[in-house]
């Protein structure tokens, strides 16, 4: 074997089983550098050693193996706890797995489950969750976290180092939570993986409106979760609703940069496959009975998306979808939607009157809601007062190509 | 792995009576053996209250003597208890059964081991 070929197996290894191997090797050590420094030992070790001894059979298991031989001596080396070494003497990565036959990783166990729960416990900063998650999960860089969130590098390498020194010193464990504590652990792993997409779909701050590796990671990473809890309907759900809002992407954003409003969207540009893996997802979740927001949210997306044009969604159903979260999850962001929605079901005076019954003081700093006002009021013909709500959200609203579409807005008021 | 479980109570008016006292003890007598129950009881003791605090600095060799507790907050540390769990899971779920917990907070802080 060439070692080209031998470093690009290696890569795919690292590619494949990366992320179950660290969540392994951390579950046993509580240390998450302690088991990324032993995973890099194994794969430097296997980049030296498969083109002279040959390629393994069962590559994962003898990364696993090195892996956790390498930490073993890191570990005594520090001359640390009995305790730790048990736990990782303990891993047996030979020991055949039930799944072995259709599973490519063989042998080796998946404890990828624990290490999610452990870097979304709430005992950590919801940034530090978040980076966490990118870093250990996804395999991002520090880097690329650190440009995503738009923190100086240093920063986000510090904001990681101190995370896992919390899980080391606090001993977080990387383990599923027991049942009773499962529902609040689950949304708190949903919350971060909602925050991270979000991030990529509706980028706060900078130039790009989608940032799509965010939207990927947080794709792919629902897809695992789902596959690991198979029985959670909010999982489906949440998984269900970033594949419809990721489904609009290629339609959402002009050429120029500029944002393009759902109901001005070529639905040719949509993605069918994804539309349909969540039409898919979100029937398997509604078959347990248990709705929640998640479920809800990909309710209202599944309602815009399989309208035939946007005049032909059924308003009067995402209102009173609206209505169902609002008694879950009630915040004026949601009471804002519902406004919207009552307008597209009954004309633009239901939209204003529905608008002005919100509670003013807790929507003025959101730039959206000037927004719905200024549409009503240019439906209703009212030009002047439409032009004063667009000038009040282009003062808030903070993403670059969002102001744009304002000052076009406001440019030529129609 | 040991944890320390700092118990803050909110700000009070005064100091509590007797009678105040003796009809919170039971909750916290059952905490306690609950605890002991599952071998997690280390080390407890409610402190006196806070206006019997005195803070001592020393600079330069020369020591100064203070009225108060070191910070000035409007919650005030009541008590502690160090407890043995495997995990902060573990400790949170004993922080949660305190009775502190139901009207201040609890502050859950691993215990080095420099063993």
């Amino acid at each position: 074997m060439s070692t080209s070929d031998n470093n690009e197996r290696v890569a795919r290894c690292f590619r494949e089983d990366g992320g179950r191997t660290v969540a392994t090797l951390a579950r046993a050590v509580r240390d998450l550098d302690l088991a990324e420094d032993a995973l890099q030992d194994a794969y430097l070790a296997a980049l030296e050693r498969w083109p002279r001894d040959g390629f393994p059979a069962r590559p994962s298991a003898w990364i696993l193996a090195t892996a956790r031989n390498r930490a073993i001596d890191r570990l005594r080396r520090e001359r640390a706890g009995r305790e730790k070494l048990e736990r990782l003497a303990a891993l047996e990565p030979n020991a055949p797995s039930s799944e072995s036959d259709e599973d490519p990783m063989g042998a080796v166990p998946d404890d990828r489950l624990g290490l999610i729960f452990a870097c979304c416990h709430p005992a950590l900063g919801i940034e530090a969750r978040i980076a966490l998650t990118l870093r250990t999960l996804a395999g991002l860089t520090v880097e690329e976290i650190a440009d995503a969130f738009l923190v100086p590098h240093a920063t986000m390498a510090q904001r990681l180092v101190r995370v896992k020194r919390k899980i080391r010193e606090s001993v977080i464990p990387f383990d599923v939570p027991p049942a009773e504590r499962l529902p609040e652990r689950l949304d708190d792993v949903c919350t971060v993986l909602y925050l991270i997409f979000n991030e990529g779909y509706a980028a706060t701050a900078g130039d790009r409106l989608v940032r799509r590796e965010l939207c990927d990671e947080a794709i792919r990473f629902g897809r695992i979760l789902a596959a690991l809890m198979p029985q959670e309907p909010e999982v489906m759900g949440l998984l269900a609703l970033m594949l419809y809002l990721d489904a609009r992407r290629d339609a959402r954003v002009a050429p120029d940069g500029t944002p393009v409003l759902l109901a001005d969207q070529d639905r040719e540009k949509w993605d069918r496959a994804k539309i349909a893996e969540a039409d898919d997802l979100l029937a398997r979740a509604s078959r347990h009975h248990v709705p929640g927001p998640y479920q809800l949210q990909a309710a209202i997306a599944h309602l815009h998306v399989s309208a035939a044009s946007a005049s032909d969604v059924d308003w009067h159903a995402v209102a009173e979808l609206y209505g169902h979260l609002e008694r879950f999850t009630p915040s004026p962001v949601v009471a804002l939607n519902r406004a919207v929605a009552i307008g597209f079901a009954d004309g633009p005076a239901a939209a204003l009157a529905a608008l002005d019954a919100l509670p003013r003081e807790t929507l003025v700093p959101y730039h959206h809601y000037h927004v719905a006002r200024a549409d009503a009021l240019e439906r209703l013909g009212r030009g002047d007062e439409a032009r004063a709500s667009y000038a009040a959200a282009l003062e808030r609203a903070q993403n670059a190509a969002e102001r744009a579409y304002l000052r076009t807005k406001l440019g030529s008021p129609a | 792995m040991k944890y320390m479980l700092l118990i803050y109570g909110p700000p009070q008016e005064r100091e509590m009576t007797p009678e105040e006292w003796a009809e919170s003890m039971p909750a916290w007598e059952a905490y306690g053996n609950a605890l002991r129950e599952r071998n997690a009881l280390v080390d407890a003791a409610p402190l006196a209250g806070v206006n019997s605090a005195t803070t001592v600095r020393v600079r330069d060799g020369q020591r100064l003597v203070t009225d108060g507790p070191f910070a000035e907050t409007k919650e005030w540390l009541g008590g502690y208890y160090i407890i043995e769990a495997p995990t902060l899971d573990g400790a949170l779920e004993a922080a949660a059964m305190c009775p502190g917990a139901n009207y201040g907070s609890v502050e859950v802080r691993p215990i080095v081991d420099l063993g």
